[in-house]
């Protein structure tokens, strides 16, 4: 699979120049990179980034031509060796955090990350202090027989005497 | 103890609907600019043709209190604030410099000639790199400069009298000082 | 004239609303028999007006009446007539007539249905369906009039947007409507009993038909919105975790939670106050929906158009229903009698989880919905959370919810055997072991797979061994099996289809996450695209005229192994009136598998974003840019909710449920001995 993917890169590799020159056209085939790794790296780091005018897709899904142009900049990134992270903070510098997907992990966004395995643990912890404060009310356990004849002779004490 | 229970939701309740009520008074599509209080980026911008004013750089806007508005042709808002650009150019309060983002020179130059030209210069950022170098993220964006090159102030959206008014000019103002 | 009709229709229901509310209230807390039928004929009669206006309203969309403002903003002469008549609910005035329709009808059936319902509480449900219409009829009539004229009329109208002139979409507002105004009459239940002061099986009984159909409703509504957008917006996705979708979401997993909590009142009196406490959130989670996407307060692809005074009166609609109902839980609840016990290891206990988890799910899909909202109120810094969170979140709970799916209905009652149930399940493990090993050697897929597909294998599995076991399969002669089988109550048949559909919803997210595959190229006429043991040859494009677009669709003829499969016409439409283009893809399914096949712009395009001039006259030797998908096994994802919902409809007919709840027999008291 990797193989037919790369044989059409190189195809779209020789047809790029046909068409480098036409402007913000933002024709996906030409915006791939020839290095699949490259591309793989540009796809991800793309479905992390908001697209800001198009309300809540990444760039990679957007056809915005914002969303094209922000493609454009992170590969043209990746060709000039930056890292993964390196590109991220290039773009947080002028949109700031915002244009991420995934909240950061800082102190003001703990409540949002740790909050759901908080409410977990609250609820287990609910629900074994519940279990526990009911099984300190006797269960009702059959009667023994020695306790049935015991019931027996206060209920007959109880009928009326003829 | 077990009351108090019971009141949870209530009280969780009534924090959400504050949250709601606040939230109603904001614009969940204003997005703040990363770049309040940082140097203006570096670059340089070749001029629009036919403009009769020069490209713009970094090194042209600092040294004084400046506006930068960030327009094009084919965007309707920007058209709604023109004539107030105009009227603020002709007052020579500040001097107000152009991008024009994603534009044919040709669209430019006619919509200029046709409206007016407030700017002392006008850069011509056609593929829009240096537009991403702003934050910009719509059209019309407008950016106040202090003296010293830090963007101290974003207004996304046209520029209103009323925005000029009581957003802008006092900054400016306080800018001067 | 018609309009003016709809609209004092709507001003006669408001009336009726009014006095639904509050007279049957009354007579119920003093026992006046009369003052309490008020209800039946009033919520029969608030139907009525509602329908005619929702007629009124349906007529000036379809005979394209322009003097009408929501006719003029939505509808075209030129636009279908189903469209016309799907038009209607296109847009927040109209949307906000059909809730207060369905709203009406479910009140109307509590009343001519449930006869068998004591008269008291009766009277206060309908009184609290009576409250929720007055509240919404208030909203329409002060704040969304959709019989508000304009004068002059125009020539023609604004068009629907294109996006929603669609058969899928059309559908998938009455549905989610249905739901959440199911779970009003769950939310009128529960506070009819807080009100009475008592929660019994019975009780449990007659909310489990509604919650089935709520929620039943509920899952296709969501199913059908995820299907569209998968099919309309061009890339293949399903869910996005939009604010919107999440509202949605929210609502469904606390009914799912409801659903079983009930069974649990229901046979074992026990978890009431839990009980009555889900029904409350569901319907609140209705509101807190509607509120999101019509105030404004989060951005969304969905969000209709925004009015701040909408905005405030949906939230104080909000504060008194939620906070009202909230305030009489906290004050009445804890004097219910708390019921039956039961060990932590019983079938009780797995339902217990089951709430556990999907309570923490709901929880956390509404603190990632809407953070970046509490953040920004108090001062802090703009965040948003997207998918990335949410996958990372959301996921990992819903790994032991689909594990324990399993187990729960294999433990007994009231004290469960957890080795012995797990021992019983021999073959669920058989069947798990099988999938992932298969899974393992077929493919080189990724981890995630692993445990996907390992959890749907125990799941349908599991579901069948508890079914085997019901009807003692291998037990017993294969002709009793078949007898008990047939004999079985429908609401086990319910059980173990719904199960069996999540099951299949697991199978196909699993495998169309783990194993699409995607390929984008440029393609010029006469050239060949190969995806998935796939040729497509493309034939050029053409031009197409619709009822209001004009189309330029390509042509690909599909072959596989060199035998021709179909011819797919992937199309970019242009509709004039609202000036917008958009992407059909075209997608051959053979319900194991999708091939999807999306045209980007032609390739000697000059202005950016997709020019309609540019797509229309583009020369025929053009290079198109194509995308293509090979999405294995995502029909199962939809199909997987087909089948819930017809285990929900199963367990909706089951007889237990339209009889209602056996009264308390007398059973004679012992007598003493006689010559006492």
């Amino acid at each position: 699979m990797i193989g037919r993917l790369a044989a059409f890169l190189r195809i779209a590799l020789l047809v790029m120049p046909l068409v480098v020159a036409a402007p913000a056209g933002a024709v996906l085939p030409q915006e791939q990179l020839a290095d699949p790794a490259l591309e793989a790296r540009a796809r991800a780091i793309s479905r992390e980034l908001r697209c800001q005018v198009c309300q809540n897709q990444s760039i990679d899904d957007s056809n915005a031509p914002l969303a094209a142009d922000l493609r454009r900049l992170v590969r043209e990134r990746l060709l000039a060796g930056d890292s993964d992270d390196e590109i991220i903070r290039y773009l947080t510098a002028r949109y700031g955090d915002y244009v991420l997907l995934r909240p950061p992990v800082r102190r003001d966004t703990m409540v949002l990350w740790y909050g759901p395995a908080i409410v977990l643990a609250l609820g287990a912890a609910g629900l074994i202090a519940w279990f526990r404060r009911r099984r300190a009310t006797p269960d009702s356990a059959p009667l023994t027989p020695d306790e049935e004849r015991r019931l027996e002779r206060l209920l007959d004490d109880r009928r009326p005497t003829p | 103890m077990r009351r108090l229970i019971f009141v949870l939701p209530l009280v969780a309740f009534a924090a959400v609907a504050a949250w709601f009520a606040v939230g109603l008074t904001r614009d969940p599509n204003l997005v703040p600019s990363a770049l309040i209080d940082q140097p203006i980026p570096t670059f340089e911008l070749p001029p629009l043709a036919g403009s009769g004013v020069p490209g713009l750089s970094d090194a042209a806007i600092k040294g004084k209190v400046a506006l930068v508005n960030v327009f094009a042709s084919w965007c309707v808002p920007c058209k709604a604030e023109h004539p107030v650009l105009m009227r603020l150019a002709e007052e020579r309060r500040v001097p107000i410099y152009g991008i024009n983002y994603k534009d044919a020179e040709r669209d430019a130059r006619a919509w200029l000639d046709t409206l007016g030209n407030p700017y002392a210069a006008i850069g011509h950022d056609l593929s829009g790199r240096v537009g991403i170098d702003w934050g910009v993220y719509g059209v019309p964006e407008t950016f106040v400069v202090d003296r010293t090159g830090r963007i101290r102030h974003k207004h996304v959206g046209p520029i209103t009298p009323q925005i000029l008014r009581d957003e802008i000019l006092p900054l400016i103002a306080s800018l001067e000082k | 004239m018609i309009a003016e009709i709809g609209h004092f229709a709507l001003l006669l229901a408001l009336a009726v609303a009014s006095v639904q509310a509050i007279v049957p209230l009354i007579g119920a807390a003093r026992g006046d028999a009369q003052l309490m039928q008020l209800a039946r004929p009033a919520a029969v009669a608030q139907f009525g007006f509602i329908a005619t206006a929702f007629a009124c309203l349906t007529w000036a969309f379809v005979v394209s009446d322009f003097t009408v403002a929501a006719v003029v903003a939505n509808s075209h002469s030129a636009k279908p007539l189903l469209y016309k008549i799907t038009g209607v609910w296109g847009n927040h005035e109209g949307s906000m007539v059909l809730w207060v329709l369905i709203l009406a009808l479910f009140g109307a059936a509590v009343a001519l249905f449930g006869r068998n319902l004591p008269p008291a509480l009766r009277a206060r449900v309908l009184a609290v369906q009576g409250m929720i219409g007055v509240a919404f009829l208030a909203f329409i009539v002060f704040t969304s009039n959709p019989f508000l004229r304009v004068f002059p009329p125009p020539a023609d109208g604004r068009d629907l947007n294109p996006l929603l002139q669609d058969p899928g979409l059309a559908f998938h507002p009455p549905l989610l409507y249905t739901g959440y105004v199911g779970f009003s009459v769950v939310f009128a239940f529960a506070v009819a009993a807080l009100i009475e002061g008592r929660v019994d099986a019975a009780w449990a009984r007659w909310v489990r038909p509604w919650t089935l159909a709520a929620w039943a409703a509920l899952t296709l509504g969501i199913a059908l919105g995820s299907w569209w957008a998968y099919y309309e917006l061009g890339w293949g996705g399903w869910w996005f975790w939009d604010p919107v979708e999440n509202a949605s979401l929210m609502p469904w997993l606390i009914g799912a939670a409801l659903l079983h909590s009930a069974v649990v009142v229901e046979k074992r009196d026990a978890l009431k106050t839990w009980t009555i406490l889900l029904a409350i959130l569901a319907f609140s989670l209705s509101l807190v929906g509607t509120f999101l996407v019509r105030s404004g307060v989060l951005t969304s692809v969905h969000a209709f158009a925004v009015d701040p005074a909408r905005g405030v009166f949906i939230l104080a609609i909000l504060v008194v229903a939620i906070g009202g109902s909230l305030t009489l839980y906290a004050v009445r609840a804890p004097a219910l009698k708390t019921g039956g016990l039961f060990a932590p290891i019983s079938r009780e206990g797995g339902l217990v989880l089951n709430n556990l988890l999907l309570a923490t799910a709901t929880a956390t899909v509404f603190l990632g919905t809407l953070y970046p909202l509490f953040l920004e109120v108090i001062g802090g810094a703009k965040v948003s959370v997207g998918p990335p969170f949410f996958n990372a979140t959301f996921v990992p709970l819903m790994v032991p919810l689909v594990a324990a799916i399993a187990v729960g209905p294999m433990l007994a009652w009231k004290r469960g055997d957890l080795p012995g149930a797990l021992a019983r399940l021999w073959a669920a493990g058989v069947a798990t072991a099988a999938a992932v090993l298969g899974t393992v050697w077929l493919t080189d897929g990724p981890a995630g797979a692993l445990l996907g597909l390992g959890l749907a294998a125990w799941l349908g599995a599991g579901a069948l061994v508890e079914l085997a076991e019901r009807i003692r399969l291998f037990r017993i002669p294969a002709s009793e099996s078949l007898h008990r089988a047939v004999n079985l109550p429908r609401a086990a048949w319910g059980m173990t289809v719904a199960h069996l559909g999540v099951a299949v919803v697991v199978t196909g997210i699993t495998a169309s996450s783990a194993w699409q595959t995607e390929h984008i190229q440029l393609v010029k006429p006469g050239e060949t695209v190969e995806i998935a043991g796939h040729t497509l040859l493309f034939r050029g494009t053409e031009r197409v005229d619709g009822p209001n677009y004009i189309a330029r669709r390509g042509i690909f003829e599909v072959s596989r192994d060199r035998e021709p499969v179909t011819t797919l016409y992937p199309a970019k439409r242009f509709y004039p009136v609202q000036g917008m283009v958009t992407t059909e893809a075209a997608i051959h399914t053979n319900l194991l598998a999708d091939l999807y096949v999306v045209i980007g712009d032609p390739d000697n395009g000059g202005t950016p974003g997709g020019d309609p001039r540019v797509l229309l006259n583009a020369p025929a030797e053009a290079a198109w840019a194509v995308r293509l998908y090979y999405n294995p096994l995502v029909p199962w994802i939809w199909i997987g909710c087909v089948i819930m919902v017809l285990g929900g409809a199963l367990s909706l007919t089951d007889r237990r449920h339209r009889v209602g709840a056996p009264g308390r027999a007398r059973r004679p008291v012992a007598q003493p001995a006689m010559g006492d």
